[in-house]
């Protein structure tokens, strides 16, 4: 680890610190504990049986992908007001974005088996779905805008448009939707709601859940845009050398 | 910070500055003859591909609403592309920036020419619909197709404006275009199609909820205008 120190002057190699450290320390036990809870202490769901499980997992990755999208959001939106720290908020909009698309993609899965299990269909057209699917695809084209190698500060800028964009496209798309559906005939499976009766325990190892994976977010946040401030730093400082190299040559030509 | 001297609160400054930008942009558009010789033939060619897939001449008519504007949305990516490419060729809206013109003169003025270009491509794709699909409109129904046709053209041209500025001389534009500003124009593909369904006698959607689509992709229009004239200076600004 220290190695490398020398390398980059100022800055240490790791992206761990003593708080990161608290943080996956804190969210590897309570994860383990939801993952025991959820599978074993729990009770099976009077009418949905041992698929209400996968609630534990689904509603905290939902949860983190909001979170995940709001705080991009509002790095974005600092990046773009705050000029001379511009690209310090925009690697937090970025690392945000990064784990909102995993974890989005993991609300999605989820929800889908637990669909097959309850509706008996993998997708409904239902409104909280359509939008979680157009808002998935949405931060899959703003990642892909991040990925761009071009000026760094035109990329901050560009990218953080897009999501302050995003933010303004899910009421509008989730209004279409609600109003898109309430046109045509009700599905017709079993208990499209999915609303189950929640007993004290199973609410509280869903919100031991939620918590687990908002320090998992945590964690994964503060680890990756230190990890793309680290490559960043590597960028000029190998910059730097090259120039510095390229001097010295020139300067040994001349003598 | 360029251009604060022309507030964007003069409404009348605004609109002749947006107007010459356009009437550039057209003039461009009509000695280059883009929209006709590869626009236009595009989206009809994606007409009757969709009446081919699908194989079925009541399934295209119950269709036709939902396929005239995919295929507009489609054609709104080709038709946004070459709106910025004549401008990031050679620069040339860093030269109009530079000469302290506003930047949401510059999106008014770059909307309204893609507005006039998109509205006579729906004309074309909704002939098409009647020429093709066997879709009838009369009376009372044209005003609300003729209005349906205004708003949800104005939506794609300030969306596409604004996404067309977002990815302006990035490189692989083309692909990015379709992925960031598709999932954005869902709820006016969603909105104009019930309207425009409602236009052409569907049983399934009456007039009067078809003029409620219709207020819903006004206020899409709404929004996105402001979103694109307040956002336009950050995403315009350069660099060098």
């Amino acid at each position: 680890m220290h190695t490398e120190t020398t390398a980059v002057p100022g800055t240490s190699a790791g992206t761990g610190t003593q708080t990161t450290r608290v943080i996956g320390v804190l969210a590897l036990i309570i994860t383990s504990f939801v993952v025991v809870s959820a599978f074993f202490l729990t009770p099976a769901d009077s009418v949905q049986g041992d698929s209400v499980r996968i609630m534990y997992a689904h509603v905290p990755t939902a949860w983190v992908a909001y979170l995940a999208f709001i705080t991009t959001a509002v790095a974005s939106g600092f990046s773009l007001a705050r000029r001379h720290r511009t690209l310090g908020f925009d690697r937090v909009a970025g690392a945000s974005g990064e784990v909102g698309v995993l974890f989005m993609a993991m609300t999605l899965l989820t929800g889908s088996l637990w669909g097959r299990l309850t509706w008996g269909t993998f997708w409904q057209w239902d409104p909280r779905l359509t939008t979680t699917l157009f808002l998935f695809v949405t931060y899959v084209g703003y990642l892909a805008v991040r990925r761009i190698d071009t000026d760094p500060h035109q990329r901050a800028r560009r990218s953080a448009v897009i999501a302050l964009l995003a933010v303004l496209e899910i009421p509008l798309v989730h209004f279409s939707v609600v109003l898109w559906r309430s046109l045509h005939q009700e599905a017709s499976v079993l208990n499209p709601d999915g609303d189950v009766r929640l007993d004290d325990f199973m609410l509280f190892t869903l919100f031991a859940g939620v918590a687990a994976f908002t320090l998992i977010f945590a964690w994964l946040v503060i680890h990756r845009q230190r990890l793309t401030a680290l490559s960043d730093i590597r960028q000029t400082v190998g910059l730097d050398a090259a120039i510095a190299a390229r001097r010295s040559e020139t300067s040994g030509v001349v003598k | 910070m360029r251009g604060e001297r022309c507030g964007i609160d003069d409404w009348r400054g605004t609109m002749n500055v947006a107007l010459l930008i356009a009437r550039k942009d057209l003039q461009i558009e009509w000695r280059t003859r883009m929209l006709l010789a590869r626009v236009v033939p595009f989206a009809l060619l994606v007409m009757v591909l969709f009446a081919v897939a699908l194989d079925s001449e009541p399934l295209v008519l119950r269709a036709a609403a939902g396929l005239v504007w995919l295929a507009m949305l489609f054609s709104t990516m080709l038709v946004v592309q070459r709106a910025f490419d004549i401008e990031t060729a050679d620069a040339a809206i860093d030269t109009l920036l530079a000469c302290a013109v506003h930047p949401a003169r510059v999106f008014f003025g770059k909307a309204i020419s893609l507005f006039v270009q998109l509205f006579v491509l729906a004309v074309v794709l909704v002939t098409a619909a009647v020429v093709l699909y066997g879709v009838t409109v009369s009376g009372s129904r044209v005003v609300l197709l003729v209005t349906v046709v205004i708003s949800a053209t104005s939506g794609l041209a300030l969306v596409g404006t604004l996404y067309g500025a977002v990815v302006a001389n990035m490189n692989g534009r083309d692909s990015l275009l379709p992925l960031l500003a598709l999932p954005v124009l869902a709820p006016l593909l969603i909105g104009a199609s019930r309207a425009t369904e409602a236009a052409f006698g569907s049983q399934t959607i009456d007039m009067a909820n078809g003029w409620a689509w219709v207020g819903l992709l006004g206020v899409y229009g709404v929004v996105f205008g402001a979103a694109g004239s307040a956002a336009f200076s950050p995403l315009t600004e350069s660099d060098s």
